[in-house]
């Protein structure tokens, strides 16, 4: 029943045709999208009609594709922008919680540890709405007694990229404080022996050793923020992100056009996914 | 090194931490916690009150969509752990080390490009006018189109499907570590396949079942798009019924008490999963 062992006939064959229909089954929505989004049809269904670029390049009459859609072209590069800024946050700050919860010893290490990581099991719907109060609550209160009104408490670009970092950075701080675990501290007192202060070390041997777990989950981050939809909902303002803006689209009912963008995201998003796993393997 | 010099270092790593975790988490949630207990009085001012929770208990349309949600959640759950489990095994226990690694990279991929996308591939296949009733038309099994999309079944098949990563990594790692010999050694002394299944394979694997059930269950619970897109007009998921608080009917402390119980109903069967099988949170999340 496993590979060093006898297999009956009966059994390999089964297992394979389960292992076979598995996979056409996790491909089968990619494989349709994919081929759909170079349809020449008015419809996002077979039968197949031909070749053609027009859901990415036509500009118009009848056809406008992809790169000349305003919205769409706009939510994408939000939700670059949005995605890259809520990286590098979530990169800092997860960072920086791993070498405390590593490194240090303090009161309430436990507790705030434990804090530090719920966020993986509170359902992003949750956080949205719980940010949203808070946020429309504290705006109102400035707004009140100062006659100010903070954009980033109202629902916002910014208030989207606080709502993403809540979660991934407990994304990113699991990810270093497992490659941290690892390091071996008799490096840093060498260097301290031999004189070096110590942002001396942590910039010269300790972030080093760190670099493939900081890029992979730079990757990471980026890739949950740009997919990011269940909290993202509740906190977008006039800024809509790319999973929001295909929402709206796909709920009013769906073009040719949105395969083409989807076709783009799976292209994209499985290169950068590749690469993370490349820089993981060589970890 | 001075101490005074590790001190001012330690608060400038413990700063941006702390107000990360109060700011966007604790404080937060017990803004949650308040808001559900108020409601509008006669005069429109906010005041503490129980009727949050009174309308849920008492309107049988929140109850039964609560239930209903944690019973499929549930059922989501079971089911991918079903799917999964064997493809886990020949992953790692058949397939030579090469093949069951490329394999469990294409696992991967469909989490990447994202729930919407996937979902919507789904909505492409399984509609009336879509691919797999074009192909069944096509080859002559059925004249008239299935209704495939816009009830339970492809919303349980949408949910499923989003959830099968997180049940399998956990599973895989678990089974990795599984020594081949025991099983050989079983099979020796005359076990059959299912003895050695139920005594050997599936103990060992218990921890990893528990994290994976524990991260799908969680993320099943707070979905939106499957029951969404996929489920149609009847799908009745509970954060439905939070956004329909939230966004359309703009009743915010309505909203806030279903958000609080769906968090109550998620931590309590975390935690009970995490008790049964005597793990802690950050090793079942995978930290």
């Amino acid at each position: 029943m496993i590979r060093s062992m006898p297999r009956s006939l009966g059994y390999r064959i089964g297992y394979a045709l389960f292992v076979i229909l598995f996979y056409l089954f996790l491909f089968a929505p990619l494989i349709v999208i994919s081929v759909l989004a170079f349809n020449d049809s008015q419809f996002v269904s077979l039968p197949w009609n031909g070749f053609t670029l027009d859901w990415f390049f036509a500009n118009g009459p009848d056809r406008i594709g992809l790169f000349h859609d305003p919205e769409l072209l706009r939510s994408l590069w939000i939700s670059i922008e949005t995605g890259l800024i809520v990286a590098t946050l979530s990169l800092v700050v997860g960072t920086m919680g791993a070498f405390l919860f590593v490194q240090e010893r303090f009161c309430c290490k436990e507790p705030l540890y434990f804090l530090a990581i719920a966020p993986l099991v509170i359902p992003g719907v949750i956080l949205g709405i719980s940010i949203l109060l808070t946020a429309t609550m504290v705006g109102d209160w400035i707004e009140k007694t100062t006659g100010i009104d903070l954009e980033f408490l109202r629902p916002s670009f910014w208030l989207v990229v606080l709502g993403q970092f809540s979660f991934i950075a407990t994304f990113v701080l699991l990810v270093v404080i497992s490659r941290l675990k690892k390091f071996d501290h008799t490096l840093e007192e060498a260097a301290m022996d031999l004189g070096a202060n110590r942002w001396t070390v942590i910039r010269r041997i300790t972030i080093p050793f760190l670099m493939p777990a900081l890029i992979g989950s730079f990757v990471v981050a980026f890739l949950m923020s740009f997919g990011n939809f269940n909290t993202t909902l509740f906190l977008v303002g006039s800024d809509a992100t790319l999973p929001i803006e295909l929402y709206t689209q796909i709920r009013d009912g769906s073009t040719p056009v949105l395969n083409a963008v989807s076709f783009l995201l799976i292209v994209f998003t499985s290169s950068l996914a590749l690469l993370y796993l490349l820089l993981s393997k060589k970890e | 090194m001075s101490s005074r010099h590790f001190r001012l270092g330690f608060i400038i790593f413990l700063t941006p931490v702390l107000l990360w975790l109060l700011t966007l988490i604790v404080i937060p949630h017990i803004d949650l916690l308040i808001a559900s207990f108020q409601a509008e009085n006669d005069q429109g001012k906010l005041v503490f009150s129980l009727e949050n929770y009174r309308n849920f208990f008492t309107d049988s349309v929140y109850w039964y969509t609560f239930v209903r949600t944690a019973f499929y959640s549930i059922l989501v759950t079971v089911i991918t752990f079903l799917i999964t489990f064997p493809l886990a095994f020949y992953i790692t226990k058949i397939a030579s080390k090469r093949l069951g690694g490329f394999l469990s990279m294409l696992l991967l991929l469909p989490f990447w490009v994202g729930e919407l996308v996937s979902i919507y591939g789904w909505m492409i296949l399984l509609r009336e006018s879509g691919v797999i009733n074009y192909i069944l038309q096509g080859v002559g099994l059925i004249h008239k189109p299935l209704p495939l999309l816009y009830n339970d079944f492809s919303m349980v098949l949408g949910l499923v499907y989003m959830s099968m990563l997180f049940m399998v990594v956990p599973l895989i790692s678990a089974l990795e570590s599984l020594d081949d010999s025991l099983i050989e050694a079983a099979s020796d002394l005359g076990a059959s396949k299912f003895t050695i299944f139920t005594r050997i394979v599936i103990p060992y694997a218990a921890p990893g079942i528990t994290s994976g059930a524990i991260v799908v269950f969680m993320l099943v619970l707070g979905d939106y798009l499957s029951p969404d897109l996929l489920g149609g007009k009847n799908s009745l998921w509970f954060t439905e019924q939070i956004y329909n608080e939230f966004i359309a009917s703009f009743n915010w402390n309505q909203g806030a008490a279903f958000g609080f119980l769906l968090l109550l109903l998620s931590t309590v069967i975390v935690w009970l999963g995490l008790r049964l099988s005597h793990q802690r949170l950050d090793k079942a999340v995978g930290a």
